[in-house]
């Protein structure tokens, strides 16, 4: 804090490492709407995408998306990773529906929870990598419904529970939104106000340390790994109420973009460093993008190319790592 | 010098330990896949396996060298398809012509390769999410090339490229059509596996035993003893993830003769470079680096294809086989990972 008292103080508060991610992750924000807006003037002659309407909208389908980044940033946090989101996702949807009426909700979180403390077992009671144990966790939950579907879009159809927190509004707000404030209000307390959220950090920053200072390391990380695929739970639970139904493949479009969004609000991939306000950022600058990017009408193939592009730009621009050797 | 010799042969056994399992292991299932199989033990069959095994034997080369730095690359499976895509325009009209195309294509994976390694590390980003990030790039220019299905290669190329060497030699008319006496020994062997081999010898095996090569196990051992030994650290990554492009792009080749078409297919991008991972794993290299070879992740990718050969065979309900890969796979990395529990010091865990 020392070295930040000789700045001016406006700057001074503004400019930490902490916040430098979320500050050019929000100034990409705008850069995005402003393009996005003057497009829409150009050919259309209307500010869609700052009309409250299509805000919420677009916050609505990103809500999906910002469940399942919560969840990863808190296994990214510890330094691993969890690949497992994807078949995580589709299968909490799929036994969802399967189970239908009061029970599709808790079934679909739990779910979740089983694949999340496998992975957290495995990760941390037989040290395997998490980068190998979730994606070998991946494929058996993909081998599992597969089997159990047929290799077909299953044909129960999402209780109107589901939908209605999916796609229903108080207030003419979205109710999917008040469940990711929930999340992140949840993620939140337990990064700042929990000694869980302490052990957290410090496993990320140096986990034999950790240990040594007593902290219950293993617990700890079967616990993130086990919120983390519930969140994935949730998040597939809703997607199924979004769509009123479960099909194959539904999770694949959330893995990446949700490591993506964590690490573009400053998250540290190796661990240890990280605010969830730079995840919060990061998951809207990703749905905006997607968004101008449909709007724009760009081709596929231009959509990769920008995905990738402002992924590097923005990394470029953060404190870029010390130097690992020292 | 006795006793000298004894102990040497000791430690390379042990270290050869992972390698001599893998190969155990595929040869076990090979042999057993072989037996059951109506015609088995024969050059179609090898043909057939070769085929369907080469280009993902090469993705598993390719990941192998960024893994044993420590480091992955998401980006292998992207390389492949982009370079399947170019390869789908370029592999026909005249022998030149197809010369040049493949030199365009082989250098075209090592340039991406090299993309790679100049954001790792002039760019300074941590591997995974660089390559997460150039991938996507490399998936976009493929789309831009191929946005649908489609290609024209030269039909003789990807005839001979994809059969055994006696089909080379009826087809370009050397040796007597292929019917010279002293040709038949060999004529069997298929065109894939013996490329395999050629690539394992003369760009594997002369890079591992390189300065370069020795200093990416040293990064992948200690990168900071590996900085204080005086070795050239950031030309050692750049040159690991060059060479890994250059895998990458062999295999997106191959994959272009012997599908004769281009497909920028995101889903199939993304099965080879996570199959890539698992294959390195079965493989023994270890994914925090500095040990295992890519000579072991081949070995690693035939298990990984040869469980599915077996699928074949016994008939079993193909709604049932990804759960089985997936199965295995887990079981792969859990029996290695048992050791763990008979650590008595629990402070050994952490690295």
């Amino acid at each position: 804090m020392t070295t930040t008292d000789t700045m001016p103080k406006a700057k001074s508060r503004l400019w930490t490492p902490e916040n430098k991610p979320v500050v050019i992750a929000s100034g990409c924000i705008v850069v995005i709407l402003a393009i996005g807006t003057a497009y829409t003037l150009a050919t259309q002659g209307t500010a869609t995408l700052l009309s409250p309407g299509y805000m919420l909208q677009q916050l609505q389908v990103g809500s999906f998306l910002g469940i399942v980044a919560a969840g990863m940033m808190l296994v990214i946090l510890l330094g691993h990773i969890d690949l497992s989101v994807p078949w995580t996702v589709a299968a909490s949807a799929m036994m969802a529906t399967a189970f239908g009426g009061a029970a599709a909700l808790p079934v679909g979180l739990s779910v979740g929870l089983a694949v999340g403390l496998v992975n957290g077992l495995g990760v941390a009671y037989l040290r395997i990598p998490s980068m190998i144990f979730t994606l070998g966790v991946n494929a058996v939950m993909r081998g599992l419904m597969v089997a159990y579907t047929g290799g077909f879009a299953p044909q129960t159809a999402a209780t109107p529970l589901m939908q209605y927190l999916a796609v229903g509004k108080i207030l003419g707000i979205p109710v999917a939104l008040f469940v990711w404030a929930a999340v992140s209000v949840l993620v939140v307390f337990i990064l700042r106000k929990t000694p869980v959220g302490r052990y957290i950090f410090a496993i990320g920053n140096r986990e034999s340390a950790a240990y040594l200072a007593g902290a219950p390391t293993r617990w700890v990380i079967v616990f993130a790994f086990g919120l983390c695929g519930m969140m994935a739970g949730l998040s597939g639970t809703l997607l199924a109420g979004y769509s009123t139904k479960a099909y194959q493949g539904m999770g694949d479009a959330y893995l990446l973009p949700a490591i993506a969004a964590v690490v573009i609000g400053g998250t540290h991939i190796l661990g240890g460093r990280g605010r969830y306000l730079g995840t919060l950022v990061g998951v809207i600058l990703i749905v905006l993008l997607n968004s101008v990017l449909s709007i724009m009408q760009m081709p596929e193939a231009g959509r990769q190319v920008i995905y990738g592009s402002v992924i590097i730009l923005m990394l470029l621009f953060y404190d870029r790592g010390r130097q690992e050797r020292q | 010098m006795s006793h000298t010799r004894k102990s040497d042969l000791s430690i390379i056994l042990r270290q050869s330990a992972p390698l001599i399992t893998v190969i155990a292991i595929f040869l076990l299932f090979y042999i057993f896949y072989n037996s059951n199989h109506p015609r088995g033990f024969s050059t179609a069959v090898y043909i057939q396996n070769a085929n369907e095994v080469f280009a993902l034997v090469m993705v598993a080369m390719a990941q192998t060298v960024p893994v044993l730095m420590g480091g992955l690359d998401l980006s292998v499976g992207a390389v492949m398809t982009l370079v399947n895509t170019l390869a789908s325009h370029l592999l026909n009209g005249s022998p030149l012509e197809i010369v040049f195309g493949f030199i365009v294509c082989l250098l075209t994976g090592a340039l991406c390769g090299f993309v790679n390694g100049c954001v790792v590390v002039y760019g300074r980003i941590q591997p995974i999410i660089a390559t997460l990030a150039t991938g996507a790039i490399f998936m976009g220019l493929a789309l831009f090339l191929r946005p649908t299905p489609g290609g024209d290669v030269d039909g003789d190329l990807a005839w001979v490229m994809t059969n055994d060497l006696y089909e080379i030699a009826a087809t370009y008319g050397f040796f007597d059509n292929g019917e010279a006496a002293w040709f038949q020994p060999v004529a069997w062997l298929p065109v894939p596996a013996l490329l395999l081999v050629v690539v394992a010898l003369f760009v594997w095996m002369p890079f591992s035993r390189s300065v370069t090569g020795r200093t990416v196990y040293a990064i992948g051992s200690g990168e900071s003893a590996a900085y204080m030994s005086g070795l050239p650290i950031d030309r050692a990554k750049i040159a690991a993830f060059t060479l890994g492009g250059f895998f990458a792009g062999v295999g997106g080749i191959y994959l272009t003769l012997q599908t004769s078409s281009g497909n920028a297919d995101i889903p199939q991008a993304g099965a080879y470079t996570l199959n890539s991972i698992a294959a390195v794993v079965i493989g023994g290299t270890s994914l925090l680096g500095g040990v295992g070879t890519a000579i072991g992740s081949i070995f690693g990718a035939l298990v990984l294809r040869t469980i599915s050969f077996n699928f074949r065979i016994f008939d079993i309900d193909p709604l049932l086989q990804p759960l089985f890969e997936g199965v295995v796979l887990l079981g792969a990395v859990s029996i290695g990972a048992l050791s763990v529990l008979r650590i008595k010091n629990t402070l050994e865990l952490f690295r």
